[in-house]
């Protein structure tokens, strides 16, 4: 149902897991943005995940804040995100989610947002400030679509929130490593390790552990109890400071831990 | 309150109307959980509420007074203008009544930490003051171009022990200021409490934060009562996100005799691109964690507003408020710098109270009230805070400053702070 989770299971079926890969749409702009989200997954990026630049971005460090603020500096407009994933869906077969705060999609229309993101190729909507309490609306439009919802789940959830984000979501859960926000970390937290066996003990089948990983090392680790690895700020910051080379070089480096 | 009609003021979130909710990440909903919890608990617990109201008494100086003010009220049509003295407060706003309820609640929690956000530094200050008082460790973000209008709270809060953190994000004012309190908040759920100094955000905070002020629309209600022998015809008051009005608000909500009206900060005017006047010129959408009336672009993206008073400049509203709008219980109109300004030095002039430019918007908003009203009426106004903060920019406002003291600042205010 889900080509997301098809896409985690097949790489869990090899034995390893999948290299989830974030970046912003729209910076430095938006054909170098394309370039880029391409290159990752000629590099060993399993399913790109694309943030729609945000004006108040609350789950997000310094790095991806200064991303996504130049984007909108730029000129960056929803319709934008859509080309993108047109774009980037026409040349490679790697399944492309939205990573998008939830008011500019109430603004665009929850209907219409998603029968343009079909219409694009896209996979699905991650809603990081959307918990499935509020999300009814999303709910049944990505019934009646078949996009994939990821919703998140984090160290401080309940039993029952953590059934909740199970059971509602579609493509992968989404679990938040750290209580924090985007941004590497020295080390990825224990928390995730537990958080991820809650998940299982919650019926989860296709977990992805995100915020703070920048290292193979730290994929490997992950990929030993979850089913993908999430990686954002340090292909943003490569993508800052060397370009789409450096973004290329940075995901297969990554993809070594896998 | 006709019979059978349901009461305004039991409304107990998260939703009012449409409005309100939690729109958060997941790492905060059980910290709000834990809030909400906390507050229902200490809503109802005798001990809690003595130790609150032994606070007002001794600390924050409550009850405020009401003062009549018959020389303002000439240039308000002759109406009879009662003003609530929330400027005389410690601190010098209603900011602290909301503050030393949540810094109650946090010390029951267990926390150690306090953060706030502040536009004009209101309510910086006043939770820079709980903490010190309760001995707790306090940070403050504040919109880096707040941190320069309103220096003097910088220097308050400082003073007081508390780190303020300038924001260099967005529009670095107060919305900017939620986002990184928002964003501290998640990473340190365990020992901090977010005082959140208005009645936005997500759920418990709009009605924690409006039941920590009603104490000042039902002070307000029996003195005017006991004055006038009557409710007043109006009740008025600022609003940035919506605490000083909630507060006065809450205790007439079920009496249809009383019109209730909301200033918004309409900055150079409400139909240019610079203001503050949310509820006149947005349309709901999400932010900062609930549902409500917003400024933002066709694709949602928040517009920076604008506005000469730090404490209005902020481009959401309270979700209560956003109800209480569409369903007409209260009307709320914009007042630009100008009008407020004016007002300011008018309340100044005639009766020897500088306000807040916060509270100069309610002022504005009710000499245009008392002209419609005429004579007859009486408005109680909603006075949130005192223009001690605002000298820096009436000065200039007014160009009443020295030409020697102009030349001093020029030199920068942190070599003057350094001198
Ligand atoms: C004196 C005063 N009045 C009003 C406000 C606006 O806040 P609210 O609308 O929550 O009362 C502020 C905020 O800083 C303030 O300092």
């Amino acid at each position: 149902m889900s080509r997301v989770a098809d896409v985690i299971a097949a790489r869990k079926g090899e034995g390893s897991g999948a290299l989830v890969g974030y970046l912003p749409v729209g910076f430095p702009d938006l054909a170098t943005s394309i370039e880029a989200a391409i290159a990752l997954a000629e590099n060993g990026v399993d399913v790109l995940e694309l943030g729609l630049p945000y004006s108040d971005p609350v789950m997000d460090g310094v790095v991806i804040q200064q991303a996504t603020q130049q984007a909108l500096a730029n000129g960056f407009r929803l319709r934008d995100g859509f080309e993108a994933v047109a774009a980037i869906t026409a040349r490679v077969s790697t399944p492309v989610l939205l990573m998008t705060y939830w008011n500019p999609v109430l603004q665009f229309g929850v209907d219409r947002f998603a029968d343009e993101l079909v219409a694009a190729g896209g996979a699905g909507l991650i809603t990081p400030d959307l918990i499935p309490d509020e999300a009814a609306e999303w709910l049944a439009t990505s019934e009646r679509t078949g996009l994939d919802r990821v919703f998140l789940a984090a160290p401080s959830s309940t039993k029952a929130r953590l059934e909740q984000a199970v059971e509602r979501s579609r493509g992968f859960v989404y679990a938040v490593s750290t209580m924090g926000i985007t941004g590497a970390r020295s080390d990825v937290d224990n928390a995730a390790r537990g958080l991820v066996s809650r998940l299982r003990e919650a019926g989860a089948t296709s977990a992805c552990v995100g915020l703070g990983i920048s290292t193979p090392e730290q994929v490997h680790e992950v990929l030993g109890y979850a089913d993908g690895a999430i990686v954002g700020s340090l292909l943003v910051k490569a993508l800052a400071d060397g370009g789409v080379d450096a973004v290329a070089a940075a995901a297969s480096y990554l993809a070594t831990g896998k | 309150m006709a019979e059978g009609t349901k009461s305004l003021r039991d409304e107990l979130g998260p939703y009012f109307g449409e409005y309100g909710g939690r729109y958060v990440p997941e790492s905060l909903i059980a910290a709000l959980d834990e809030l909400d919890a906390a507050y229902q608990a200490a809503k109802t617990d005798p001990v809690f509420q003595a130790e609150l109201a032994e606070l007002h008494r001794t600390y924050t100086g409550r009850p405020s007074i009401i003062t009549e003010v018959p020389r303002f009220g000439e240039h308000a049509g002759g109406a009879r203008i009662i003003l609530k003295r929330e400027d005389l407060n410690h601190t010098g706003s209603h900011k602290i009544n909301n503050v030393l309820g949540q810094a109650l609640v946090a010390r029951r929690l267990g926390k150690t930490r306090l953060i706030a956000e502040t536009g004009a530094g209101q309510h910086g200050v006043a939770t820079a003051t709980a903490a010190a008082l309760f001995g707790m460790e306090c940070v403050v973000y504040m919109g880096e171009v707040d941190t320069v209008r309103q220096a003097l709270n910088v220097a308050r809060m400082r003073l007081l022990g508390a780190t303020v953190i300038p924001v260099t994000t967005g529009s670095r004012t107060l919305k900017d200021a939620i986002n990184d309190a928002l964003r501290d908040w998640v990473a340190s759920v365990d020992t901090t409490h977010y005082v959140l100094g208005t009645v936005a955000g997500p759920h418990p905070f709009p009605v924690m934060v409006r039941d920590f002020h009603k104490i000042i629309g039902e002070e307000a209600r029996a003195q005017v009562l006991e004055l006038t022998g009557a409710l007043p015809d109006a009740v008025t008051a600022c609003v940035g996100g919506g605490s000083n009005a909630m507060g006065i608000f809450h205790a007439f909500l079920d009496d249809s005799s009383v019109a209730l009206y909301g200033y918004e900060a309409a900055g150079e005017g409400h139909l240019t691109e610079h203001h503050a006047a949310t509820i006149t010129r947005g349309r709901p959408g999400v932010l900062h964690g609930a549902r409500s009336y917003l400024l933002q672009d066709e694709d949602g993206q928040t517009i920076e507003s604008h506005s000469i008073s730090a404490g209005l400049d902020y481009p959401g509203v309270g979700p209560e408020h956003a109800w209480l709008a569409d369903i007409g219980r209260a009307t709320y109109l914009p007042i630009t710098d100008d009008e407020a300004m004016q007002a300011l030095r008018l309340l100044s002039r005639t009766e020897g109270i500088i306000p807040a430019i916060e509270s100069a918007h309610a002022l504005a908003g009710t000499i245009k009230l008392g002209r419609e009203l005429g004579p007859e009426s009486t408005i109680l106004v909603n006075l949130s805070g005192r223009g001690d903060k605002d000298m820096e920019t009436a000065g200039k406002y007014f160009d009443i400053l020295d030409a020697d003291a102009l030349a001093e600042e020029d030199r920068g205010p942190i070599d003057g702070a350094e001198r």
